[in-house]
């Protein structure tokens, strides 16, 4: 992505319902776009949880498309997550911007018409997520297919092409959500001289070089990645920020106050996808979105990661380096890429170098990574091994954090396993392999006899605990099921994939 | 029919309208009490010190800390208290404690000029403690004996005999969590000082009247001293019945202090640490049957956690007595109930108010039963319904029994239930790993505030000389409708079309006096004074209308915006007759009242007729359970439910959908922990946030929901004909309970009872159906005989006389 020079301190905007407002001066880098919005009167985005968890503060916000930048899509995520800062020269929208009480939006009819609001307080951002599927290329494509999903967690599907799970990062306490999915249901296509249509044809905002100061701390947005690296070399205070989904976190709900924010996320050299003949390289910049659509289902494994992972208003932001960055025991990226016998790229201002994922996990939230370098690339070898699933267990069907997580990659040939990689989180500090499941299953018969009793050495695996979501027992317990059910569910090794 | 009750043609009640503010909530102009400060100058923000012990004392607490913080303000502590330091009705809240009662209790608030100023301010407190043991768990509360406020037992005929002579007699436990409301938007409030001294308060709260009444008493001031306001709120459902007061008075107490606006706003961690949530229970119980499993007697003691202090905990506990029927004749009952003190959050109101928990209570003993009885369940559940004449434990009399009957018929007809058994049957012999089930559950929810003194309220109407009409009245909105009834209730009874309406924001000094916006009771209560209201201006106007057209009085009806009047063909349009009204001096604005008649309940031995009706509805639930994970999916629900006439049927519809799910949340997914362990997080709410505290989401949505309104409804009793809807259909939700633990049955052999926890949750799930599946028994399981004696009450617990009977009492003495 092309980058326009530095903003002067003080010269940040957004602009807003297609007015620019500056950041203005009691802007900090750990504003978050929620609090910004509401401290001018648009308080119409409401703070639910300040986690991500509720979509109550979802707003609209202008991204390219993937089409390699002729054009705009809109895109809701959590503003209470993302810093303004993070926003500087980019287009939002919010609920007030959609429509007026005399001119309703579309979408706000349908939901006020069908009883989609009861007290009302989640429906704003209601209204952005489902404005945000409303205007997506390419929905009326499925029109006409309801109710079947895409994949086996896609999800509902209405007859208009609107996948139901679009507001799924939408908590409403009121309703029960029937009247929301009705809406969602009974919306066409937007209008021609809708603005925001024709907003999508034109080119997308570029990201502008920021540097933004406050409260004894500073947000850049550099260049370039060398610029990037530059600055992480010179100050070991620097945190990456991408999608801010775990940032947000941080700063929201246990009060961190990082020192110097260093945005990677408009980075190009952060947002390459490509599959080659060997190996698929996806950048670690991309959103959880953008690889999804990109792959396309190229690797299977990690198609069935996406919908299983957190809502899409959080998928709008995340990314694979914030993911792996954190080196989270319960990242669900770690157990399918581990299982895919993934690579990550490391990139510092003294070079690159290429480290195979099942090294890179030291500890309970710790790596090899260094201080200096962040993750440029994931690299996936091809080819893919035939026998995949992903299997999440929490408490919730969807957006939950995983109790246990389990990511299955085994190459099946005449009957006989012959190469099996399982990747687990949620057992251990750090995600792992489930080496001694993986050696007990190779060079054996892929029936229900072998599973039955290697299932007992998967439920051995790890050290789980027992806490708020899951006992000690059910995780392990879970490991073991998982097996018995890739196995029922892929009696047969299926076809290996190109 | 009676004239409360009574419908005239066309009446705006019944018509199916979106909400009053639906065009607001979608368009993000709807304001709530936190949406005031951007928009008030020089607010200051409070910010909680919050104790990380579940039991301590406060030894020391050194502020001066915080002020050298910049930004910092002021900190509030117990000192600056001019009135009474408690923020509760019973004098057993501190609101800036010596001894800390649960972790997270908040021993000061910082104000500062940010938010972000506060909390560091918060952060720089220094405060010592003594850290006391603490009580914890119910198990701990029982074994140690905790127990706060009275023991009151529902009795009728001699139970333990009558377990002698039953043919069959079963005993067991029964457990069942808790439930955060989590209403998306938290608690709030903004306090400033008028000119004179009197304070402002927007709070967010259900029960307007009591913040007035404990802001004043917080501040040392009298009642029309203190003005609270309720725009609306971002849910409710109980939780803001009692818990914002102690935060409208520390923001006032701050605004008097300071003398700028206070914002008070909880974060959600602070509003899930700090608020009272739904009682979880404990109940130990036997029961007899004969052989045609007709329930014989009934034996429980209903233990509830009711945290560190009484709040609500006595009304929720007599609730949840007088619910353990259902919709089942008992002939022999006793039916104890005690309130466990422990160190956790003071639980409070939640849609049902113990009605959820009472009757979780035999429709645990009715699932686990069944099987051994050998009698499908819903056979069981329906051979014990009420007929009409009988009465309920606590001696009201049933007269509406075939609402229950007729609601599961059509449940049974619309659902095609026979069918769909043979398919579950048919799917359950061809799935190894899944297993599904069909529940049907019945409910049957008393309608009234159990005190009867709280069956009252008012209202005020305005006419303006244009014709246009202006509603105020006590209940408060939050999400429910009411405002959207209100409305329809005033146009229907004035004659005018609605768009010549509008309603005002909940304050206590347009109506004063007002009971909590609770119990369901919103609608029949303020409908009954708002009607009450018009009557009286449309009785004023129809004399001047009958002088302007010569006819009496009573010839004259006012039918959307026309005066019309037997006897002649002359009109005249409301406009017209409201501006001669003024001219000929008339009062053209009314101050309405309503008291539901007929309710008595003496609270000392439990008996009376508590409530006005009861509200009906049936629920058939098929759910799906994966036997790998213990995951489950509802399939379908089909839900017949009586609301009485509809006053609002897309409100109603609404109402009924949302509370099922909300119900479906707290019965399989919804999971309170608390650090119950010894270490140093003792206390400690351990789901404390949005992340681990997961509310249904979309994804949850039955694939398929019908709900249908029962017909030939009416009631009497209650304002055009209709009933309450708020709290009932919550209860709908058993049948997914019930329908999970006979799907988990299903995967052992025919006969197998099944123990559920509740919350159900995958992990319970799969336990379960592990369980059901290798034929363990794991303890704890319904056993044959009638074993220990559920616990009775300590005669040493206080009398249960609420100052309002006694005020009855007294009156009657005099
Ligand atoms: C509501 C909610 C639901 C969630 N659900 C899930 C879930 O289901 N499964 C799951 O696994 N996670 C989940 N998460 C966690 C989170 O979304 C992911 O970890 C996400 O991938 C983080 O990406 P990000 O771009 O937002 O990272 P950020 O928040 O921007 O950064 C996270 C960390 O990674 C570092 N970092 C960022 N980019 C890089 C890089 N390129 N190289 C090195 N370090 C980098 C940052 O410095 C920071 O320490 C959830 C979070 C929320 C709020
Ligand atoms: S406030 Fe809940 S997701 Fe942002
Ligand atoms: S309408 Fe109240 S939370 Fe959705």
């Amino acid at each position: 992505m092309t980058t326009t020079a530095p903003t002067e301190a003080g010269a940040a905007f957004l602009t807003v319902n297609g007015t620019p407002v500056p950041l203005g001066d009691t802007t900090t880098p750990h504003t978050t776009t929620l609090d910004w919005l509401r401290d001018r009167g648009l308080t119409g985005s409401k703070e639910g949880c300040a986690e991500g968890e509720c979509g109550a503060c979802a707003v609209l916000v202008a991204r390219p498309s993937g089409d390699g930048g002729t054009s705009t899509e809109w895109v809701a995520v959590n503003s209470c997550l993302v810093p303004v800062g993070a926003l500087d020269g980019q287009e939002v929208v919010t609920a007030e911007g959609l429509g007026t009480p005399e001119q309703l939006h579309p979408v706000q009819r349908e939901l006020a018409d069908r009883g989609g609001s009861q007290c009302g307080y989640c429906t704003p951002g209601f209204v952005c997520a489902m404005a945000a599927e409303f205007y997506r290329a390419g929905r009326g494509e499925r029109a006409g297919h309801a109710e079947e999903g895409t994949g086996e967690h896609a999800g509902p599907c209405g007859p208009n092409g609107f996948e139901l799970h679009a507001v799924s990062g939408n908590l409403c306490r009121c309703t029960g959500y029937r009247p929301i999915r009705d809406a969602a249901y009974a919306l066409g296509e937007p209008d021609e001289s809708d603005p925001l249509a024709q907003r999508r044809r034109a080119r997308p905002t570029p990201a502008r070089h920021t540097r933004l100061l406050g409260d004894g701390a500073e947000l850049v947005r550099p260049v370039d990645l060398a610029e990037a690296l530059v600055l992480l070399a010179e100050r070991p205070d620097a945190l990456l920020l991408a999608g801010s989904t775990d940032v947000g976190v941080e700063v929201n709900l246990r009060g961190a106050r990082p020192r110097l924010l260093v945005a990677v996320d408009r980075l190009s050299e952060l947002r390459d996808l490509e599959v080659g003949d060997d190996e698929v390289r996806i950048g670690a910049g991309l959103t959880l979105t953008e690889v999804e659509r990109g792959l396309a289902g190229r690797v299977p494994l990690l198609a069935q990661l996406f919908p299983q992972f957190a809502s899409p208003l959080i998928r709008n932001g995340a990314t694979l380096g914030g993911n792996l960055g954190t080196a989270s025991p319960i990242g669900d990226a770690a157990p399918v890429l581990l299982a895919l016998d993934a690579a990550l790229v490391l990139a510092s201002s003294e070079g690159e170098r290429v480290v195979d994922l099942a090294d890179y996990f030291t500890g309970y939230r710790e790596s090899v990574r260094r201080p200096g370098e962040l993750i440029r690339e994931v690299r996936i070898p091809l080819p893919l091994a035939g026998t995949t699933a992903f299997h999440k267990v929490a408490k919730r069907r969807v957006d939950d954090i995983s109790s246990v997580a389990l990511a299955h990659a085994l190459d099946v040939v005449d009957g006989t396993v012959t190469r099996a990689r399982i990747g687990l989180g949620g057992v251990a500090p750090t995600p792992v392999r489930a080496l001694r499941t993986e050696s007990a299953l190779v060079d054996r018969p892929w029936t229900r006899e072998t599973v039955e009793e290697v299932a007992g050495v998967l439920a051995a695996e790890g050290t789980p605990l027992t806490d708020h979501r899951a006992s000690a027992a059910y995780r392990s317990a879970m490991l073991g099921q998982s097996l018995l059910r890739l196995y029922a569910e892929q009696p047969r090794a299926s076809k290996e994939q190109p | 029919m009676s004239r409360l009750s009574q419908r005239p043609d066309d009446a705006v009640v019944g018509r199916a309208l979106r909400h009053e503010s639906a065009d607001l909530h979608v368009t993000g102009r709807a304001l709530y009490t936190d949406d005031l400060h951007p928009r008030t100058k020089d607010v200051l923000h409070a910010w909680p010190v919050q104790a990380p012990h579940a039991h301590a004392l406060v030894t020391d607490l050194r502020v001066a800390p915080a002020l050298e913080v910049p930004g910092v303000v002021r900190v509030l502590t117990a000192q600056d208290v001019p009135g009474t330091n408690d923020g509760g009705i019973k004098g057993d809240e501190p609101l800036f404690p010596s001894e800390v009662c649960f972790h997270g209790q908040a021993v000061c608030w910082v104000l500062g000029e940010t938010a972000e100023a506060a909390r560091r301010g918060a952060l720089a407190v220094e405060v010592d403690y003594d850290a006391l043991p603490s009580t914890l768990t119910l198990a701990e509360a029982i074994a140690a004996e905790s127990f706060q406020g009275a023991q009151p037992t529902v009795q009728r005929g001699d139970a333990p005999s009558a377990l002698e002579r039953a043919a069959h007699v079963f005993h067991g436990e029964t457990e069942m969590a808790g439930q955060e409301h989590f209403y998306l938007e938290t608690n709030a409030a903004l306090a400033r000082v008028e000119d004179d001294g009197r304070v402002f308060v927007e709070s967010s709260t259900q029960h307007p009247t009591e913040t007035q009444e404990i802001v004043a008493h917080v501040l040392g001031l009298q009642s029309h001293e203190v003005t609270v306001q309720c725009l609306r709120m971002g849910g409710g459902f109980g939780g803001k019945e009692m818990q914002p007061h102690a935060y409208a008075a520390v923001a006032a107490l701050g605004a008097r202090l300071t003398g700028r606006p206070v914002r008070l706003r909880l974060n959600r961690t602070h509003d899930l640490t700090m608020t009272g949530k739904r009682h979880g229970f404990h109940a130990r119980w036997r029961v007899g049957f004969d052989d045609e499993g007709h329930l014989l007697a009934l034996e429980a003691t209903l233990t509830s956690d009711g945290g560190w202090s009484l709040d609500l905990s006595e009304p929720v506990l007599a609730r949840a007595l007088c619910h353990v029927d259902n919709a089942y004749w008992i002939p022999d009952v006793r039916l104890t109930g005690r309130v466990a003190r422990t160190h956790k959050t003071s639980q409070t109101a939640f849609r049902g108010f113990g009605g959820p928990q009472g009757m979780l209570v035999i429709e645990d003993v009715l699932g686990r039963c069944a099987p051994l009885l050998g009698i499908e369940p819903h056979e069981l559940r329906r051979r014990n319904f009420y007929v009409d004449g009988q009465t309920t434990p606590y001696g009201q009399v049933i007269t509406q029994a075939d609402r229950v009957r007729r609601a599961w018929d059509q449940v049974a007809t619309d659902g095609d239930l026979d069918r769909r058994r043979a398919e579950v049957a048919e799917f359950n012999s061809t799935h190894e790993h899944a297993r599904r089930a069909i529940a049907v559950t019945p409910v049957k929810f008393g309608i009234s505030f159990n005190l009867t003194a709280f069956n009252q309220a008012g209202a005020l109407v305005h006419v303006y000389k244009d014709g246009s009409v202006l509603v105020t009245h006590g209940g408060t909105e939050m999400g429910q409708g009411l405002h959207t009834k209100m409305l329809q209730v005033a146009a229907t009874t004035l004659g005018v079309p609605l768009q010549l309406v509008r309603l005002a924001p909940t304050r206590t000094d347009k109506v004063p006096n007002t009971s909590a916006t609770a119990a369901s009771s919103g609608a029949d209560l303020n409908g009954g004074a708002v009607k009450d209201a018009c009557e009286q201006i449309l009785d004023r106007l129809a004399q001047v209308a009958g002088e302007r057209l010569q006819v009496p009085a009573a010839a004259v009806r006012v039918v959307d915006g026309v005066v019309v009047a037997e006897g002649t063909d002359e009109t005249l349009s409301w406009a017209e007759l409201v501006h001669t009204a003024y001219f000929a001096r008339t009062q053209l604005f009314a101050a309405g009242y309503y008291r539901t008649e007929g309710l008595h309940w003496d609270s000392s031995v439990m008996q009376g007729s508590p409530f006005k009706y009861f509200a009906h509805g049936v629920a058939a639930t098929e759910v799906e359970v994966d036997a790998f994970t213990g995951a489950h999916r509802t399939l379908r629900v089909d839900i017949v439910h009586d609301v009485g006439d509809s006053l609002s049927p897309l409100v109603d519809v609404g109402q009924i959908e949302g509370g099922f799910v909300q119900g479906a949340g707290w019965l399989t997914l919804e999971d309170l922990r608390w650090d119950t362990g010894d270490g140093a997080g003792r206390g400690r709410l351990a789901t404390a946030s949005a992340s681990t505290y997961k509310l249904p989401s979309i994804a949850d949505l039955p694939e398929v929901l019908n709900v249908t309104l029962l017909s030939r409804a009416h009631e009497e009793g209650a304002v055009y004909g209709s009933k309450a809807v708020g709290e009932p259909p919550l209860m709908l939700a058993l049948s997914v309970r019930e329908a999970l633990r006979q799907a988990c049955a299903a995967f052992g052999a025919s006969g197998t009872s099944v123990d559920l926890p509740s919350p159900a949750t995958p992990e319970a799930v799969f336990w379960a159906l592990q369980e059901a599946r290798t034929g363990a028994r794991a303890q704890g399981h319904v056993d044959p005989g009638a074993g220990p004696t559920p616990a009775l009450p300590d005669p040493d617990a206080p009398e249960r006389r609420p100052e309002s009977e006694v005020a009855v009492d007294d009156l009657a003495g005099a």
